[in-house]
């Protein structure tokens, strides 16, 4: 599928009717637009790891890889503020990747956004549920 | 390998019809023609129980999603026509609910240790190098793992001579206690999820698969641990390890594993059922899933792709033999059978039984005290309520003097029949934890339904990788609907209390008891002193048809 701006506002919308955060996921989709200048978003070409379940939302380990990439920057829709983190990388950066741990205040989506060399953008995104937590088998 | 390349075979028809002949005979349940090359022996979720109990299958057991009406979602009469299982078998006893206190009286007890271990040396005769594995639940769930600190089931499980296993419950002992009895294992502790939770990074402690050549054959174990360990249990009991699906991870061993030579791929999960399926869709080169966690038992596997996919049951009722015919790297066959240990039927082994009695005769006088009797069957199992936990709300409500009572939507501990004593024993196979503190605390209405609903995307969440593999917190003295079809936030409505009969207020306070709590420092009296001291007032208890929770969306 191509990721249209359209299609990622969609998607937004989504997000806001099941999470019920409209005003949290319309900021991370204002820092999109900002960052993208409304420019194309495409899939593939970024892996972005993380749980499943958080074990624990104040510190959710994840790992975003975008071969070819000059910038990367990681937003949580859920969150108050979106905005996580950028990671730049030069011509002489080894690996297009970065590894850290966020914080997460509820079950959210995490984004992560990456400026190509060639000037085009390629996001995906994980969903990451933070629970108070049941019992097992 | 196409999927079509394939061959299977079960042999559950065949005892099943055998049965019907009343011809139920040890030789009859162990019968197998043996198949191909390799031979694996799989038990899984034992829970502690060393002897034969009585167990039944849930009636009601909802599949969301993709895996609405899927089994192991089906239940009951529409169980045993999927899988051509006539009425009043063994087959219909052993795997499926309906006419249970009847059937229990034909039949009989299941599981006990020492059969398991009879029908696991009669397999070995036949195979001498089959591979024996156990998919963990094993150190916990009985009077007699609280008392040793699991010690009892571990020297147990040690005569049986595993090859390998796989945890969830395990860590609940705390992380200390798991590092010193995994150390006592003369076999290989698995999990490729379970990472250091400071570094992200495999232990030292547990490896996350094992090579084993057999009859020629190299087959590579991996190991998948419950991956939800921190969120489901105590996360405080065991700070230093991280867990996760990780099918990334599972995905690079497979690879690393085949690269290494080794020719059948089976993996040993307590991942349950539907996660099964899901990894097994999505990670490629996985022959064999040993499915634990979910206590589901299916007499044929499933198969997804190429993979099969064969959960084994609990408690101890259960030992599956899965024979693999492995040519040139790949498996073009396989024939299995769930065999339930009817504990009249099997012999059980001398030398275990005997141990099994050691471990025993220290609590034995204690344990075997009888509390009070029941005049209703005592089950657990079912999505939303069972009697035993019915029993457990009403034992909270009354002697906690609460308004709600909430208790875990856990499927281990056995079953009592109408009739039956009720021993210490058989309350602790119910309630025997190392959290099992009963809190007695106060919940604003808004905030119960918030605790509602996320448990209830933990088990309906449609996307199986969101589900945690449980069944729903049961509720003491609060009714409410539910649409399981419906998203988080959604699910849950017409909350009402009751005693009263009126509907929850969101903005008032309520008295809830509780147990099982994965916070830190809870306060209060044990559960099974709770129940216990419930039973003893009430002296033959009976328990009700539970109607509070009124069901839509399946």
């Amino acid at each position: 599928m191509e990721l249209t701006r359209r299609k990622v506002l969609a998607l937004g919308t989504g997000t806001l009717a099941f999470a019920g955060f409209p005003a949290l996921a319309r900021l991370a989709d204002g820092v999109i637009a900002d960052i993208t200048g409304g420019a194309e978003l495409r899939e593939g070409g970024i892996s972005l790891s993380a749980p499943e379940i958080a074990e624990n939302g104040n510190t959710v380990p994840v790992r975003v890889d975008a071969p070819g990439a000059v910038a990367i920057t990681l937003l949580a829709d859920g969150n108050p503020v979106p905005n996580v983190a950028t990671f730049r990388f030069g011509p002489m950066s080894a690996s297009r990747g970065a590894s850290t741990r966020i914080r997460l205040a509820k079950t959210q989506n995490v984004l992560a956004l990456a400026e190509m060399e060639d000037g085009s953008f390629r996001m995906t995104k994980a969903e990451v549920k933070v629970t108070i937590g049941g019992c097992g088998g | 390998m196409a999927a079509a390349a394939i061959t299977g075979a079960s042999g559950f028809g065949n005892w099943a019809r055998c049965a019907a002949q009343q011809a139920l005979t040890q030789d009859r349940l162990l019968e197998f023609e043996t198949f191909g090359n390799v031979s694996l022996i799989h038990v899984t979720d034992i829970h502690g129980q060393l002897k034969p109990i009585y167990f039944r299958e849930p009636s009601v057991n909802i599949g969301t999603g993709s895996n609405r009406g899927a089994v192991p979602h089906i239940t009951g009469a529409d169980f045993r026509r999927f899988y051509g299982i006539k009425d009043g078998s063994p087959g219909h006893y052993a795997l499926s609910a309906g006419d249970f206190s009847a059937m229990a009286q034909a039949y009989g007890r299941v599981g006990g240790l020492d059969r398991v271990a009879t029908v696991i040396r009669a397999i070995r005769a036949d195979r001498p190098d089959a591979l024996l594995l156990d998919g963990g639940d094993t150190w916990h769930g009985s009077y007699t793992t609280w008392k040793t600190r699991a010690q009892d089931i571990v020297n147990v499980m040690n005569m049986l001579a595993p090859d390998a296993m796989t945890f969830h419950w395990e860590f609940t002992l705390g992380s200390a206690r798991v590092a010193e009895l995994v150390e006592q294992l003369p076999f290989a502790a698995l999990g490729q999820n379970i990472f250091d939770a400071e570094w992200d990074e495999p232990t030292d402690i547990f490896l996350p698969y094992q090579v084993f050549e057999r009859g020629g054959t190299k087959i590579a174990v991996i190991g998948q641990a419950f991956p939800y360990m921190p969120i489901a249990n105590p996360g405080w009991m065991f700070p230093e390890f991280s867990f996760g699906i990780r099918d990334e991870n599972m995905a690079a061993l497979v690879g690393e594993v085949r690269a290494g030579g080794a020719e059948c791929v089976v993996v040993l999960s307590h991942n349950g059922f539907n996660v099964d399926k899901k990894m097994a869709g999505l990670v490629p080169g996985i022959d064999v899933i040993l499915s634990g966690h979910t206590h589901d038992a299916l007499p044929e596997p499933v198969v997804v792709g190429s993979t099969i996919i064969l959960p084994s049951g609990s408690n101890g009722k259960f030992v599956s033999r899965i024979d693999l015919d492995i040519r040139n790297g790949r498996m073009m066959g396989y024939r299995t059978k769930l065999i339930p240990i009817f504990s009249d039927v099997i012999t059980p082994d001398a030398e275990v039984a005997a141990m099994i009695a050691a471990e025993r005769s220290p609590y034995l006088k204690e344990m075997t005290e009888v509390i009070g009797q029941t005049d209703s069957l005592l089950y657990r199992r079912g999505t939303f309520n069972g009697p035993w936990d019915d029993l457990i709300c009403a034992a909270l409500l009354s002697e906690r003097d609460a308004e709600i009572a909430l208790s875990p939507g856990v499927r281990w501990g056995p079953s009592l029949l109408p009739g039956q004593n009720i021993t210490r024993e058989d309350i602790f196979s119910v309630t025997s934890m190392t959290y099992g503190e009963v809190y007695r605390t106060e919940f604003k209405g808004a905030f119960l339904k918030t605790v509602l609903e996320d448990v209830a995307d933990n088990i309906f969440n449609p996307d199986p990788y969101y589900q945690q593999g449980g069944d729903m917190v049961r509720t003491g003295g609060l009714g409410y609907r539910i649409d399981v079809s419906k998203p988080q936030g959604q699910r849950i409505s017409n909350m009402t209390l009751l005693k009263t009969g009126e509907m929850i207020d969101p903005d008032r306070t309520y008295i809830v008891a509780g147990w099982a709590s994965v916070n830190e420092g809870t306060e209060g009296p044990q559960i099974w002193d709770v129940v216990e001291s419930h039973i003893r007032k009430a002296g033959i208890v009976t328990v009700e048809e539970n109607n509070s929770v009124d069901i839509a969306g399946i």
